[in-house]
């Protein structure tokens, strides 16, 4: 009894000490898990490089249900981390109650955009990276016919799919485009065996390029179309190494360098709106050696030509976002 | 006498069988080179060591109560109603549109007329499978859990169509507002000096839950209806012999099931999110199905398997938490462990005991 008493007591002392700890930062990860090799993983990366710099340590989450982005989130700021920074716009509510009681933390949202004072929201311009793939992609291909699956079929996910096919449609308006959504709920995000069959489904439709934009399922979606020898597409972090010279490029979300910004300015977390596109170095394509032998001379003259054209202006993709809909199809 | 003693049955094997859960989970735990003292300690501390974690688990112990009712409704009649996932999802809609009609002014205005909308479109999703299954022998599993899906594929339609709040890319509708909040554990308890955690979900769902299973009790055992429904249950051909409608049976017994599992939209949709949200019911809908067979399919039983999978739920957050080298895989492992032990696995322990309390029995006869 004794024994057990002062092990109570031990593990008590340790948890508060553990708690009471300066203001460290603190990550909270999206239900896909930081190792979803791709948004939260990327997510996951700008913190350990911020670590790795700056010798600092963090804290971290990985909710597991929809109640626990409160929880996780006023537990954060209770326990006194600051800046609490997470990915993903579900947190969007959450945050805007959780803010309000906490005028004194600072958080930052990725991918939402939360009206406080002590917020920084950030998000990027998905539609004008996935132009930039979609117009690679219908180089590359020789069916003339590409693929796109998505995770979870929300608007955020229709943008992705609108910038693609406008991309796919300036270098060759005959192009078909197969489009498929994994699913309907968040397991969505999560669920590469699904993304496997999608894929298997939209190569005997004849695509031989498929862009997956659906977080851990495009795990699925890459491994398929190596196996099959087809082209894939990867997103959000650098894609390309998983399945080397079977990757065409990876439509990059720079997610790491959004957390590792807001991990630097610690508790002088700029707040405000954040928007990072092509323009900024907020999305871009992914060359390196593991895709240099695909892409071609003329993808990539095409391809920075076209994300020049998207920094000065001089090209606007349509945001599907900003009036739900789509000019192509 | 050939039987063991009642407080054995009742206390003692649950409580061999949650040690030797424990036992076994901890060696997985000590496996991966944790503390498994310490998994133990968070867990349980977690779950019932503050005001918090008891209104966080309290709060997932209320949504288990529903689905676990609604599906032991429907197995008394022998109907395997795996749809308690979908007509929750369908309950929430009817619930939102309820409280996203009318400018309530109180919530106990509010929450009657939300009640009705909750069941009535829970019980609406499940009548076409009952519907099916009674007159055209569609099996009632199939139906069911195909009906799961297409409640999935309705409500993201709704949330990113119609009911989806303006001017923003959460799937969502807008918040319901004051006159629909229900009071949280905080509120209920504060005039009587009782001190709750403010931050905790739990609401007064949680007495509508022991309320609905109370009512269950009583339908079950206390009425002509669930007396049809029983005898339908143990044998079909003898309640047609006894001139009960057997098509009757089934679409009541699922109307009702489909209705109580509705109602776990008072507590998340009504009562924590304020708003409907894409996929709340979170898998609550199936593990409805393990508590109300850990339950024994009896009110009393269900309400406390939902209190011991609550416990899990909310004790697995702050081992998470507190633990950061255990994942969120691992603590599904131990999640699991324990539910196979308390659930399947209980006559593992009770044969050797009830020979032990026969064999010592006899010795003392």
């Amino acid at each position: 009894m004794t024994f057990m008493k002062s092990l109570l007591g031990a593990t008590a002392t340790l948890a508060l000490t553990a708690g009471a700890a300066f203001a460290e930062p603190a990550m909270i990860y999206d239900m896909g898990g930081k190792f979803d090799k791709s948004f939260n993983e990327a997510a996951y990366n700008g913190t350990q490089r911020w670590a790795d710099e700056t010798g600092g340590t963090f804290r971290e989450f990985e909710i597991t249900s929809e109640a626990q982005r409160e929880q996780a989130l006023r537990r954060f700021a209770e326990e006194g981390n600051n800046p609490i920074v997470m990915t993903g716009f579900a947190f969007a509510s959450a945050l805007e109650t959780v803010a309000a009681d906490f005028p004194d933390t600072k958080f930052a949202i990725i991918d939402m955009v939360v009206d406080q004072p002590n917020v920084r929201s950030v998000v990027f311009n998905e539609h004008e990276g996935s132009y930039l793939v979609g117009m690679m992609a219908a180089m590359a291909s020789e069916s003339d016919t590409v693929g796109f699956i998505g995770g979870m079929d929300i608007p955020l996910i229709r943008k992705f799919a609108c910038g693609y096919v406008q991309g796919v449609k300036a270098v060759n308006p005959d192009a078909t485009v197969i489009q498929n959504m994994t699913g309907t709920t968040p397991a969505a995000w999560n669920d590469p065996v699904k993304g496997s069959e999608l894929t298997k489904a939209q190569i005997a439709q004849g695509a031989d390029i498929v862009y997956a934009a659906a977080g851990g399922t495009g795990v699925g979606v890459l491994q398929t179309a190596a196996d099959e020898n087809i082209l894939s597409i990867g997103v959000d972090s650098n894609q390309n190494y998983l399945h080397p010279g079977q990757v065409l490029t990876s439509m990059m979300k720079r997610v790491d360098n959004a957390v590792y910004e807001a991990m630097s300015m610690g508790e002088d977390l700029e707040t405000g709106f954040n928007v990072m596109g092509v323009g900024n170095g907020g999305i871009s394509f992914a060359v390196d050696e593991y895709n240099a032998d695909l892409m071609t001379d003329a993808m990539l003259a095409a391809g920075y030509k076209a994300a020049l054209d998207i920094a000065t202006g001089a090209l606007v993709v349509h945001d599907y976002m900003s009036d739900n809909s789509c000019p192509v199809e | 006498m050939d039987k063991m003693p009642r407080w054995a049955d009742v206390a003692l094997i649950p409580l061999i069988n949650i040690l030797l859960a424990f036992i076994l989970a901890g060696l997985v735990v000590l496996a991966i080179g944790q503390n498994p003292f310490d998994m133990v300690y968070f867990m349980i501390k977690g779950a019932l060591g503050s005001t918090r974690g008891i209104g966080y688990t309290l709060y997932y112990t209320t949504n288990f109560i529903f689905t676990g009712l609604a599906f032991s409704v429907a197995m008394h009649a022998k109907l395997f109603n795996i749809g308690g996932e979908g007509q929750a999802a369908v309950g929430g809609i009817g619930t939102a549109l309820v409280l996203l009609a009318v400018p309530w002014p109180h919530w106990t205005l509010a929450l009657p007329f939300a009640v009705i909308g909750a069941a009535v479109f829970g019980a609406g999703w499940a009548a076409i499978p009952a519907y099916l299954q009674a007159k055209r022998g569609s099996h009632i599993v199939i139906t069911t859990i195909m009906f799961n899906f297409i409640a999935g594929a309705l409500s993201i339609y709704l949330l990113n169509g119609v009911l989806k709040k303006p001017d923003q890319q959460a799937a969502e509708t807008r918040q319901f507002g004051d006159g629909a909040h229900l009071p949280t554990f905080n509120e209920m308890l504060s005039p009587f000096g009782i001190e709750f955690s403010k931050s905790a979900p739990v609401n007064f769902s949680f007495v509508l839950a022991i309320a609905a299973a109370v009512l269950v009790w009583l339908l079950i055992w206390r009425t002509r209806l669930g007396y049809d429904i029983r005898a339908f249950g143990n044998s079909e051909s003898a309640t047609a012999y006894a001139g009960i409608s057997s098509v009757r049976v089934t679409i009541i017994a699922m109307l009702i099931s489909g209705g109580l599992s509705g109602l776990l939209a008072i507590n998340v949709v009504m009562g924590e999110a304020e708003r409907l949200i894409l996929n709340f019911v979170e898998g609550a809908g199936f593990m409805g199905i393990a508590v109300a067979l850990m339950g024994r399919n009896h009110p009393f039983g269900i309400v406390l398997a939902a209190f011991l999978f609550g416990m899990l739920n909310q004790g697995g957050f702050e081992l998470l938490w507190e633990m950061p080298g255990i994942s969120r895989e691992m603590v599904l492992v131990i999640q699991a462990l324990i539910i196979i032990f308390t659930g399947a696995l209980v006559n593992m322990t009770r044969d050797p005991l009830e020979r032990f309390f026969i064999r010592m029995n006899k010795r003392a006869g």
